[in-house]
């Protein structure tokens, strides 16, 4: 420990090279998330590059096999190591304790081991890549992931160890959140990111070992020949369906809610304005996090499963649509009388609200049985994900990388360059994924290396708009990586921001604070208050 | 656009329809207000610093979300209203059996005939098919008529429809099933009833021609089922004339209720036959010991169905 120097220098330059691989500091570990997180981003956007020039026209450029592999390691690449770990492990690892004002999570060890579970599983990941690749998509539906020739052991044992990455970060953040709050926080003077952090976590440690367990048992059978759920060895292949989606549907708002709370920092900060609803988008995360459990189903409608499971699970998921409304007004009703200032982070916040209110009210066509059984499977179902996924989450995350960059690195990034990438983005995103919705009405199912040449136009418009994205995300990394050596210094609080992590130096000391803060409001007191 | 050839394709437009025009209203309704917020309240017109303090309206936030309940709660309703028509098909329809494979669908008529990656339907006459995998989950998904169904190994799924729209409808493969998932397609035709019924008769008048040449394979479905019941066995503790011997009778029990061993009542459909084939033990009709083997590998698929139609046949 450099017990002399503790407290002045700052957490980048503190100790050599080596001292961040066996660091416990939560910074450190959220930066090493980051960068290995946008790593593995960087791998999967180009399988989705690759995939859209596939689908430019009917035809095969690629071997359907090899199609087959793109889109699997796509789905894989950036569900499990990228966008389920990257707001949470990344963003709240480094943002939580400052936040609540402690110098670190409660147990920093831990938080070293779930980086290093992270690395393995992916690594275990990446080998199957160098190993015969899968084809199995991202979901693993048997019996086909039974009976592929390719390295699905691999896979899902990488899926596996990324899991308890996983559960440990979440467990982590609840004890961390309940035990080391600042004197005079009150989780009702939380910011919102951490209650939708908390209810990540709860999800993360309650959901995450039946996907576990799932994938083990699809290891056991492939290797030991015990017949969960292939019928030729007496299982039931629906059954995978349900392990599957239990993890997997609540995943879906490990993924989601991170963005969310990202969200309701960004729009109170460049609009001056206490957040609209504070009770109600804190415990919408909780009310979302709860239903997020019981409406797995959905994923299966035509799925055999009996007809009265249909009907509640249609019933449950269109509940989901309340909290989630409730977040989208009150977020624009902060807007109101406030004074908006319209910089990066402020754009992709913006950009969010546009497109994740479309990915929210495509969900209700799927939610309604009649309407799904047209539409499952189909391109409006690939739309629907990427417009929640990519317009919800990915949004939120650069809102929150833009928005934190000065405080992370002590730089800031350049503005103009910022607002063309942020444009880039969000026009290339309409581009490619609204065709979708159109192509998966017309029928055209997912998962198809050729297409009947009917589906072309729409093809030809998504892909071109795939490369309007490449363009933006490579300048965006061109002028990330140039800031953190150019960029203008940025002051402890750029933003005026009223949150603990801006009360510190930036980029932070070692252990965060010089002295733990003392909370005496809540995160979001800007403007007048009216006198009472 | 693409064409309604049933009535399940009308309902789906509709209902689309209506929840179409609600989300865009919807979405223009928060997209004008977050445009018009940003452009009046820009910085350049309002002083960061007095900005008025409101921490939320509860009867604002709980009237969107009751509102917000009522309407969904149309949709769900309206869904399941449209999906129960989807499920429940209208009495006698003209059944034909889909096997999948990897990559191909396989159809076969009651009659023994049997398609590759062809079906022919007649118009406006309710059709049910029957559904088995032989290796994974594929689903039978017809645009035109706004139909799917997962076609799942070791279960029976079924979907029915009445076409309404003459002429050659898609049907392609929509659960990822591997290399050639893209390749399995089909064309489903839709001919008159007279058309349909010239069509079957002419193959039938050939087969008969053929059985005269002692042609065994071309035995409609019941006639290959009768065949494996004897075969397999069967008949040592099974009659088709009501007598009970080690096992229950057989003879006009498809589609009844039957009570089990603990009491409770269950179909005989076919997906019951099937378990009771492939796991006899499991459903024990009440009053017989468990003492039947598995057929488990025994019989392929096309043999249960096979075996189906033969119990289907049989009256009491």
């Amino acid at each position: 420990m450099h017990q002399a120097t503790q407290g002045h220098g700052n957490y980048l330059t503190e100790g050599g090279f080596w001292s961040w691989f066996t660091t416990l500091d939560h910074k450190r570990i959220g930066v090493m998330y980051l960068f290995t997180t946008l790593a593995f981003f960087i791998v999967g956007g180009l399988f989705a590059v690759l995939i859209r020039l596939e689908l430019f026209r009917p035809g095969n450029l690629f071997s359907p096999d090899l199609y087959n592999q793109l889109f699997t390691f796509h789905g894989a690449i950036m569900i499990f190591m990228f966008i389920i770990p990257i707001i949470p492990a990344a963003l709240g690892n480094f943002f939580l304790p400052l936040m609540i004002g402690a110098k670190d999570v409660a147990f920093p060890r831990l938080n070293l081991t779930s980086y290093y579970l992270f690395i393995g599983g992916a690594m275990l990941a990446v080998a199957a890549l160098f190993s015969g690749g899968v084809d199995t998509g991202w979901t693993f539906y048997a019996p086909y992931s039974l009976r592929s020739q390719t390295a699905v052991i691999l896979v899902t044992l990488g899926v596996f160890v990324m899991g308890f990455s996983s559960i440990l970060t979440g467990l982590n953040f609840m004890v961390t959140i309940h035990k080391l709050r600042a004197p005079g926080m009150t989780f009702h003077r939380m910011p919102l990111f951490l209650w939708a952090i908390y209810a990540t976590a709860i999800i993360q440690v309650l959901a995450t070992p039946v996907i576990g367990i799932t994938v083990l048992l699809i290891v056991m059978e492939r290797v030991l020949q015990i017949g969960f759920f292939d019928p030729k060895l007496g299982g039931d292949p629906v059954l995978f369906q349900h392990f599957f989606w239990f993890y997997s549907h609540p995943a879906v708002y490990i993924m989601i809610l991170p963005g969310m709370g990202i969200i309701s920092e960004v729009v109170t900060v460049f609009s001056r304005k206490h957040i609209f609803g504070y009770v109600a988008i804190a415990y919408s995360s909780l009310a979302i996090a709860f239903i997020s459990f019981l409406v797995w189903g959905h994923h299966m409608f035509v799925s055999g499963q009996s007809p009265l499971a249909n009907l509640l699970f249609s019933v449950l998921t269109m509940m989901v649509a309340i909290p989630t409304a409730i977040k989208i007004f009150n977020w624009t009703a902060t807007l109101y009388k406030g004074s908006i200032q319209l910089q990066t982070p402020m754009l992709y916040a913006l950009s969010f609200l546009f497109l994740f209110t479309i990915g929210g009210l495509t969900g209700l066509f799927l939610a309604t049985l009649s309407v799904d059984v047209h539409l499952h499977d189909t391109y409006f179902v690939v739309a629907h994900f990427h417009y929640v996924m990519m317009g919800g989450t990915v949004m939120g995350l650069l809102a929150g990388i833009h928005y934190w960059w000065p405080k992370m690195f002590g730089r800031m990034y350049p503005e103009l360059s910022g607002k063309i990438s942020c444009f880039l983005i969000f026009l290339g995103f309409n581009v490619t994924f609204l065709p979708q919705f159109y192509l998966g009405r017309l029928g055209m199912p997912r998962r198809y290396a050729d297409y009947d040449a009917s589906f072309t136009t729409w093809n030809m418009v998504s892909t071109i708009g795939s490369w309007f994205i490449f363009a933006g995300f490579l300048w965006m990394f061109a002028y990330l990586i140039w800031s953190l050596f150019r960029g203008e210094k940025a002051g402890d609080n750029p933003w005026g921001a009223k949150t603990l992590e801006w009360q510190t130096s930036s980029p932070p000391q070692v252990y965060n604070f010089e002295k733990i803060p003392e909370v005496k409001e809540g995160p979001y007191h800007y403007g007048v208050m009216k006198t009472e | 656009m693409l064409p309604q050839a049933s009535s399940s394709a009308h309902s789906f437009e509709i209902l689309f329809g209506v929840i179409f025009w609600f989300s865009l209203i919807s979405f223009l309704a928060v997209s004008t207000a977050i445009v018009f917020f940003v452009i009046k309240f820009h910085r350049t017109r309002r002083d960061p610093f007095k900005t008025p303090f409101i921490h939320g309206h509860t009867v604002l936030e709980t009237s969107v979300a009751v509102g917000l309940f009522v309407v969904v709660m149309i949709f769900f309703i309206w869904g399941w209203a449209d999906y129960k028509k989807i499920l429940n098909a209208p009495q006698d329809p003209l059944e034909i059996n889909v096997i999948g494979k990897q990559w191909l669908w396989e159809m076969e008529y009651s009659n023994g005939r049997k398609l590759i990656n062809e079906m022919v339907v007649p118009k406006d006459e309710p059709v049910k098919l029957l559904f088995s995998s032989a290796d994974v989950i594929h689903s039978f998904f017809i645009p035109n008529f706004r139909l799917k169904q997962d076609v799942v190994p070791g279960l029976y799924t079924t979907l029915w429809f009445q076409a309404s729209l003459l002429g050659e409808h898609p049907v392609l493969c929509a659960e990822y099933c591997g290399s050639a998932h893209s390749k399995m397609l089909a064309t489903l035709k839709v001919v008159s009833k007279e058309d349909y019924d010239t069509w079957q008769k002419q193959w039938e008048k050939a087969k008969t021609q053929k059985v005269e040449e002692a042609q065994e394979d071309a035995a409609s479905m019941a006639e290959q089922g009768k065949g494996l019941f004897t075969q397999k066995g069967c008949t040592a503790c099974h009659t088709v004339t009501g007598q009970k011997l080690i096992g229950p009778p057989l003879n006009g029990i498809f589609g009844k209720e039957v009570e089990l061993q603990d009491g409770s009542k269950h179909f005989r459909d076919e997906n019951y036959i099937r378990e009771s084939l492939m796991t006899p033990g499991a459903k024990m009709v009440k009053g017989f010991a468990p003492l039947m083997p598995t057929f488990q590998g025994t019989l392929s698929d096309s043999e249960v169905n096979a075996v189906i139609a033969y119990l289907k046949s049989l009256k009491e």
